[in-house]
């Protein structure tokens, strides 16, 4: 089957299997492998792409029904060498450790923020408890997204 | 954009060494650029797939592969057969043991290798999978290790020649027996209790993988592998496939986790080298996830038998008998003298008077491994045992249970102290990091809120733990793992500019080694660490050494590191004699620079003199040019961290499901070297805490069926279920570590889970009469305790 998406505002086109999952359509076809997979079931969210700004689990999603939508990665996040406020408060805070988690967590918070610019703790852990850390034990990630949160509203101030 | 926390600058004259330093490899995984095992393509690359017993313990009557041959894509299927030729079928485990690489003649577990498909692609390779018809005659499976000794118990490895039972090692035994009956003789007080650590799982995020490569023209094999220890891995390889060790080279890129899991050989990595020989191009294995909880390492499986006792208030004996439950093969990790690993630290923190303690492992019809998970041989069991009598014990006394810690605790001026099982701990002051740990909590002010509460009837409770632990392992003269000494090497080239390599056989998984090993040059030589690049992971461009777990990375090769460094500098301060034409006994060092004593002006910075020794001019007599060092450091003890945790749970008294509301975990790891990192363990480890002691297990039902072969099943605790944990610190640094540290990774983990257990009994034994229950405390398993009917896991 054919199917044509942007994939970080880039258009791609490929005839694949009807069955080929989104995750190894980015992956393997597209070559871009910052997305990551973990677990199969829709549980670790390791593999969290943006479809239409609305992070979605790649694994668990058929390249064919992103058919004609926008598709973001984390390899989207830094724009000319200039990195997210996400990407820069996962690094102030020590937000990472073996970074497998941290594409799809990454892509999650961003959309979080994109809805929510000031997000609670709650508000935080809630939007990532579909996402799984096995290293962190989530609250730097939580600390992460304050960071960069912070940091939104004050480069909003000073616009 | 800061780049430091409290600490100067690093473009101060000063350079800086340890302190809150942001991690070097965060660069690349927050953009995505990581690069883990299965982002790594190969020219001419195929894939591989593991077909697996549906059984638990079954003959295998024929295996017909004609069907998968046929598929286009398909270009090779193996099996144990075939492997045979290349006697390939059977490989040692890491316990000296053997285990099938795919099974022939029966299954003895469900999920165990059965044959191995190659193709074009995964999906293909798992196509392909359907097509194999396999005949098999079940068996009767054993799950229970109680009942695997059972005199008719079906016996599981006929393959072993003189195995008549399933038992899979003899007694271990130690401590002493007569003066343990002594002890308990004496006592007035005495509690017995079963307690059960269940089989749980490490389950990294990213599962376990190989791309093998084999170039039949060379001979040289280019393996590419997720492991903790790919030196110890090469060595077992060229024993294992007959191949010379200097013509294997693994890499390891980025580890997306390993908590243990990654310490094993496995099957399918066998499996993935003989494809590749077989082949003549590179083999691509990733195991899916159900494959990973199914089949590879898990951790604990102990049943321990436990007394405990105390006189005139104070813990005075101990006595356990074990048996550990070790799946199909013996595939545990443990040093070669310690076949129950370091379970003798099960006497704790505590001044006994002795105690005697019992292991024997038996074969069943389940996953081999008994491998850590995020723990230093067997420690976490013994620690969750101790932690739980001591609970038990204070409960039956009526004490608080701080207090008999407290009353019982080996006091500093008894260090270095041996332990009534044989250990030498190094040092520490339990009372003090025990006082610090109330204060954070508030301890008295909890109790009261508790008691209000019931009043209410609201159930609240508060868990104490306070665990040693020994991790580093270890010295050569002690302990081995198949032979190779515990010892990890180090080798440090600082260039002309001034810029150093430091090469390590440490394995990171997410520990950060690039930041703290640079660190540790930093503060070593006075160089920023910006200029030292860490390299690791790859065993043609690193020194031997056994690798990450165990807690030992900075027990071992940071001692590497720190002695390679002073071995430079020995070296600087000679060229500097030399370059400040005065002796070396006249030069005194500070942070980057060796000075005349007495004319601190007259100097020579370590760059000046890294490039006097690669420049023209003359060297010292005798001294070989070059500013370089190599060492391999072996240990002359164990490194014993310990820490004092207290956890907060509410159960909710309709539900029975439990939240663990605050989390206070004290450690002391001794010097800290990069506080961030320290902490950032601390919490990882405190999380799967959490997990073990409330939702994660690996359980079977009576036919050996895996119950919980996904993240659907098996429970890993998310954001809600982790409380923003509560740290605090002592420092007691290590006397026989050159930088005074202890190692950190697994002690939350440790602690954590008779912390919050304590707690679980201690909100619901006043109210309900709890008095014991098993982990995983889930609301099924609480509510059933709390109706008077705890059911034990399995």
């Amino acid at each position: 089957m054919q199917v044509s998406m942007t994939i970080n505002g880039e258009q791609v086109s490929h005839d694949v299997e009807p069955r080929l999952l989104l995750v190894h359509y980015i992956r393997e076809t597209v070559g871009l492998t910052g997305t990551h997979w973990g677990c199969d079931t829709s549980n670790c969210g390791a593999c969290v792409v943006l479809i239409d700004g609305r992070p979605v689990k790649s694994c668990t999603t058929l390249a064919v029904m992103a058919d004609g939508h926008e598709v973001r990665t984390v390899e989207s996040l830094e724009v000319d060498g200039e990195l997210d406020p996400i990407q820069m408060g996962f690094h102030e805070r020590h937000a990472l450790q073996c970074g497998f988690c941290t594409p799809g967590m990454l892509m999650t918070t961003r959309a979080l923020l994109d809805e929510n610019p000031n997000p609670s703790d709650l508000e935080i852990r809630t939007a990532i408890s579909g996402a799984i850390c096995r290293c962190t034990g989530y609250m730097n990630i939580v600390s992460a997204v304050q960071w960069a949160a912070q940091y939104e509203a004050a480069a909003k101030r000073e616009a | 954009m800061a780049t430091t926390e409290n600490l100067p600058s690093p473009t101060a004259e000063r350079p800086i060494g340890f302190g809150r330093l942001k991690r070097k490899e965060d660069a690349r995984f927050i953009r995505g650029q990581g690069t883990y095992l299965d982002d790594i393509r190969l020219p001419g690359m195929v894939h591989g797939a593991i077909l697996r017993s549906p059984y638990a313990h079954a003959r295998i009557v024929s295996i017909d592969t004609s069907r998968a041959l046929a598929h286009p894509n398909v270009a090779a299927v193996v099996t144990a057969k075939d492997l045979e030729t290349l006697g390939l079928a059977w490989m040692p485990t890491i316990s000296y043991d053997t285990q099938a690489v795919l099974a022939g003649d029966k299954v003895r577990f469900q999920g165990q290798e059965v044959a191995f498909v190659i193709a074009t692609d995964e999906y293909s390779a798992n196509d392909a999978l359907q097509l194999i018809d396999v005949e098999y005659e079940p068996l009767p499976a054993i799950v229970n290790a109680r009942k695997a000794l059972d005199p008719d118990a079906p016996l599981i490895r006929d393959d072993k020649i003189g195995q008549r039972d399933n038992l899979a090692s003899p007694t271990w035994e130690a401590g002493d027996e007569a003066a343990t009956d002594k002890a308990f003789a004496e006592a007035d007080t005495v509690v017995t209790r079963d307690i059960i650590y269940p089989r749980c799982h490490p389950a990294p995020l990213e599962t376990c993988g190989m791309i093998a490569d084999f170039n039949p023209k060379t001979g040289q094999l280019d393996i590419y592998n997720g492991n903790q220890a790919p030196h110890a891995h090469r060595t077992v390889y060229a024993h294992v496939a007959g191949l010379a060790e200097h013509m294997i080279r693994i890499r390891c890129s980025d580890i997306g986790g390993g908590f243990g899991n990654k310490v094993p050989v496995y099957p399918g990595y066998v499996c993935a080298i003989a494809g590749s020989i077989v082949a003549g191009v590179p083999v691509k294995w990733v195991e899916n996830r159900s494959e990973n909880l199914m089949s590879t390492g898990f951790a604990r499986d102990y049943l321990m038998k436990s007394e405990i006792c105390a006189k005139d208030g104070k813990i005075t004996g101990l006595r356990v008998d074990v048996i550990a439950d070790h799946g199909a093969f013996d595939s545990t990790a443990q040093p070669t003298k310690f076949p129950a690993g370091f379970f003798h630290i099960v006497c704790g923190s505590y001044d006994l008077q002795a105690s005697h303690v019992k292991v024997k492992a038996v074969y069943t019809n389940k996953a081999p491994g008994g491998v850590a998970y995020r723990c230093s041989f067997r420690i976490t069991e013994a620690v969750y045992l101790v932690e739980r009598m001591v609970e038990a014990l204070a409960l039956e006394m009526k004490v608080d249970p701080i207090d008999l810690r407290m009353r019982s605790f080996i006091k500093p001026e008894q260090f270095p102290y041996e332990t009534t099982t044989g250990w030498t701990y190094d040092s520490g002051n339990y009372a003090e990091t025990m006082k610090v740990a109330m204060e954070i909590a508030g301890y008295d002010e909890l109790r009261r809120e508790q008691k209000e509460k019931r009043a209410r009837g609201e159930l609240m409770g508060i868990g104490v733990s306070f665990f040693t632990e020994g991790v580093g392992a270890g010295p050569r003269k002690h302990m081995d793992i198949l032979g190779l000494a515990m010892n990890d090497g180090a080798d440090l080239r600082v260039h002309p500019s001034g810029k150093a390599v430091v090469s390590i056989s440490a394995q990171t998984q997410g520990q950060g080694h690039e930041t703290t090993f640079a660190q540790i040059v930093a503060e070593e030589l006075g160089i920023p660490p910006e200029d030292v690049e860490v390299r690791h992971g790859d065993t043609d461009k690193s020194p031997y050494g056994l690798g990450t777990y165990g807690s030992r990375s900075t027990p071992v090769s940071g001692a590497a590191v720190a002695v390679v460094s002073r071995k430079v500098r020995d070296k600087a301060r000679l060229i500097a004699a030399t370059m400040l034409e005065t002796r070396p006994e006249d030069l005194a060092w500070e942070k980057g620079r060796w000075y005349v004593k007495g004319d601190p002006e007259k100097g020579a910075m370590i760059e000046d003199i890294a490039l006097r020794a690669y420049s023209g001019e003359a060297m010292p007599e005798g001294l070989e040019g070059g500013l370089d060092a190599q060492v391999i450091y072996d240990p002359p003890n164990l490194t014993y961290p310990y820490g004092a945790y207290i956890a907060v749970v509410d159960v909710d008294p309709d539900t029975a499901q439990v939240t663990v509301r605050r989390f206070i975990a004290v450690d002391d790891c001794g010097v800290r070297i990069n506080p961030m990192i320290v902490d950032g363990q601390i919490h990882g480890g405190l999380a799967e805490g959490v997990g073990i002691a409330l939702m994660e297990l690996i359980s079977f039902d009576e036919e050996g069926n895996c119950l919980n072969s996904s993240f659907m099943d098996y429970l890993i605790p998310t954001a809600l279920e982790c409380p923003s944990f509560e740290l605090g610190e002592t420092v007691t640094p290590c006397p026989h570590h050159p930088l005074g540290a202890k190692g950190v990774g697994e002690s939350p983990n440790v602690g954590s889970p008779p912390a919050i257990v304590n707690a679980v009994i201690d909100a619901l034994y006043e109210t309900h009469g709890v008095e014991h229950l098993d982990m995983p405390c889930t609301p099924a398993r609480v509510w059933a305790a709390m109706q008077g009917r705890p059911e034990p896991p399995q």
